[in-house]
């Protein structure tokens, strides 16, 4: 008896050794980044695409306020309520003291500079996509941006979701490890595709997740129910929207479909990110969502 | 399948059926949709012109323009009586929240006869000026649907 046990408890550490082994997140170290200097001006771009206001900016921030990324905006989802923190530039209740390689763990690995996991209604799985240089520029940006003091709310996650150390179980079983359109893709195309799939990160809302709230990349981009409970996010393959690349973009900037009906919801918001990309990438956005596969 | 089964079946659909189609036909749904439906057709104009998808017509524009100022200065308190929400009834996508404590549909109402005078003064001005114009249109119309209007 005294021996099944010893045997059970060396196949339980082995086990929680091999699991915390077998899910070690991607980290970056400083060498890692070594040579690579953002600049501010392109990072304006990357911050735009990525959409950081519309999550982290006061609710219903119009103009000049959505550069002020106060957090507090409240996030329903299956889990819980996500509360967006603060990420301004103050050095107590934002981000103002982090280093770049801490930044690029935050962002592409959704790990804290405490070494903590951060939820994935944070979209690093999709920024763990984007091109070093790009979030090198975001960083040299945000450097520009202004303070807020107000503090961060806590989120309202209950037990077991409180556990942040089983977000690497999650991240290992739901972070990409390339994108999820593959296939031949013009030029325009894949521009598309990675603003799309890495910045603006589309299918954390435009894709049905599963039980665990992982994306499910079989029906990408096909429409889910809106985790506010009410109504549903469309469907944006080609089939079911049916729009044209020039209706796409053009919706995509001023945000009227082609029946001239006014967006709503979040993606009023996301408009006011759009809005402010070239319009060769509205272009390459729309080309990309053409390219979708139809699916059954 | 017993004639009887299919009777109570038929009774029964229609037990369900009938009350969702009294409630299709709210007259002041009716009204508030085809409010919207006029305010897209004039924007329709305007802003096909602003995407460039049409030319710029100076007359054509200042009359979607005019429509535009119009319809948003009409008083909407018949269209929107209490419980015709879409928790309340099928056929709409109104929010509870319009009739809820805190609800800035007046204020944003307020917003878009601004926005509508200010692109009535402009529309016959030259495609730029109109083109300027149409921005605070489009986000009065999205400031509403943003918190008032299921998503789908």
């Amino acid at each position: 008896m005294k021996r099944a046990l010893i045997v059970f408890g060396l196949v339980v550490i082995v086990g929680l050794g091999g699991g915390l082994w077998l899910t070690q997140p991607d980290i970056y170290f400083e060498d890692d980044l070594a040579g690579l200097t953002g600049d501010a001006e392109a990072g304006e771009a990357v911050f735009w695409a990525a959409g950081c206001a519309s999550c982290h900016a006061a609710e219903d921030a119009e103009g000049e306020a959505r550069l002020l990324l106060t957090g507090g905006q409240a996030f329903p989802s299956d889990f819980g309520t996500f509360r967006a923190p603060n990420i301004s530039q103050d050095p107590i209740h934002g981000i103002g003291t982090w280093t770049q390689v801490e930044f690029f763990n935050a962002v592409q690995n959704g790990i804290s500079p405490d070494g903590s996991h951060y939820y994935p209604a944070f979209p690093y799985t999709a920024y763990h996509l984007a091109e070093r240089q790009d979030i090198a520029d975001l960083y040299a940006f945000f450097q520009t941006l202004p303070a807020s003091d107000v503090p961060s709310e806590p989120h309202d996650v209950g037990f077991p979701y409180s556990i942040r150390l089983a977000m690497r179980g999650w991240n290992f079983l739901n972070m990409p490890d390339g994108y999820t359109v593959s296939g031949d893709l013009t030029e325009e195309e894949e521009r598309g595709r990675y603003l799309a799939e890495a910045l603006a990160h589309c299918g954390e809302c435009h894709t049905p997740r599963d039980g665990l709230g992982g994306l499910d990349r079989s029906r990408w981009l096909a429409g889910a129910p809106n985790p506010s409970g009410r109504g549903t996010i469309p469907d944006l393959r080609p089939d079911a929207l049916g729009w044209s690349q020039g209706e796409i973009a053009a919706y995509l900037n001023d945000g009227f479909t082609p029946d001239f009906d006014a967006a709503g919801g979040h993606m009023t918001s996301v408009i006011g990110n759009m809005a402010e990309l070239t319009e060769a990438d509205r272009n390459a956005i729309a080309a990309y969502l053409l390219a979708l596969p139809n699916g059954s | 399948m017993s004639l009887s089964r299919i009777l109570i079946a038929t009774a029964l659909t229609g037990a369900v059926a009938l009350p969702a189609l009294a409630q299709e036909s709210n007259p002041a749904v009716n009204a508030r949709q085809g409010h919207m439906q006029v305010l897209a057709l004039n924007l329709g104009v305007v802003g096909n012109m602003a995407r460039g998808n049409t030319d710029y017509d100076p007359e054509a524009a200042q009359a979607a323009a005019d429509n535009l100022l119009m319809m948003s200065q009409i008083n909407q308190r018949f269209y929107w009586p209490e419980g015709t929400d879409s928790e309340s009834i099928e056929g709409t996508r109104a929010l509870p929240a319009i009739w809820e404590e805190g609800s800035q549909v007046m204020e944003i109402s307020a917003e878009l006869v601004a926005a509508t005078e200010g692109l009535a003064a402009v529309a016959g001005d030259g495609l730029d000026a109109m083109r300027g114009a149409l921005g605070p249109v489009g986000g009065a119309c999205g400031a509403c649907h943003d918190d008032y209007r299921v998503s789908n």
